[in-house]
């Protein structure tokens, strides 16, 4: 069940994303992350996952131990797609904005529960976020 | 996809989720809770959450969606147990599930339903 670091798994089908939540939760105990930010990290990487299923149409996760300031031991997730793509990726941010089937917490919620929070998309292309977050 | 099994206690429909929870094995809890409300004329279900580690905005939505559902079919909903670490995450996620009644284990769940402990005949519920 668990990865060596790095590894790159797909998320196609929706056991594929309660997989990521536990690829996730064994990178971010092993990095030192305490109970409250593993779950933090898990759940952001679960809303993430589901996106990249549901609207991007599939897609990958790779999960790694990462540096952040000062040395502190992390743990970096790159979720990419090649779907759609969000045309309006401020929109798609903000609060309670929803694509019509969610409460529109996926991204913005991700994001606060996160250290660490890139989203790059291209329409037509697909879209990438990377989160990360650190030990305390 | 596995199903949660669902218990009847007296008056109460207990559901305790000891799966790691995805989507569709959501949805068919609520189909399946809906359908044995109706079936058992049940006044009160109980979510044991103890054993979840990570609630997101899908599931959480869910438990909300179950809890406004068992409301207009006359049963009250109570999550039970829920882990500091869950609390937490929900709160900054931006969910606060408002409408759903929380107790803090299965115990006091029951009491919240006038249920008392297991076994007990189960009174008419008040929900002052």
């Amino acid at each position: 069940m668990t990865a060596p670091p790095g590894d790159e798994v797909p998320i196609a089908s929706n056991d594929d994303v309660v997989r990521v939540r536990q690829l996730v939760r064994t990178a971010a105990a092993a990095a030192g992350l305490s109970l409250v930010d593993q779950t933090k990290l898990v759940t952001a990487a679960s809303e993430l996952a589901r996106n990249t299923y549901a609207h991007g149409g599939g897609g990958t996760m790779r999960v790694e131990r990462a540096t952040g300031e000062e040395g502190r031991p992390g743990v970096r997730i790159v979720f990419a797609d090649a779907g759609p793509g969000i045309a309006d990726v401020e929109q798609a941010l903000s609060e309670g904005w929803s694509s019509g089937t969610g409460l529109g917490l996926g991204l913005s919620g991700a994001r606060r529960l996160s250290d660490e929070f890139d989203l790059r998309s291209e329409a037509g292309k697909g879209t990438t976020v990377t989160v990360a977050k650190w030990a305390r | 996809m596995e199903r949660v099994p669902i218990l009847k206690i007296g008056d109460v429909l207990l559901v305790s989720i000891q799966v790691d929870l995805q989507d569709q094995t959501v949805l068919a809890l609520q189909e399946d809770l809906a359908d044995r409300i109706v079936r058992t004329g049940a006044h009160g279900v109980i979510i044991d959450i103890t054993a979840v580690d990570i609630v997101d905005s899908f599931i959480g939505r869910t438990f909300a969606t179950i809890a406004s559902m068992s409301r207009l079919m006359d049963s009250e909903t109570v999550v039970v147990g829920m882990r500091p670490a869950v609390a937490i995450t929900l709160v900054e996620l931006g969910l606060s599930l408002g409408g759903v009644r929380t107790a803090l284990d299965l115990e006091e769940g029951m009491r919240l339903l006038g249920a008392g402990a297991p076994g007990a005949r189960a009174p008419a519920a008040d929900h002052s």
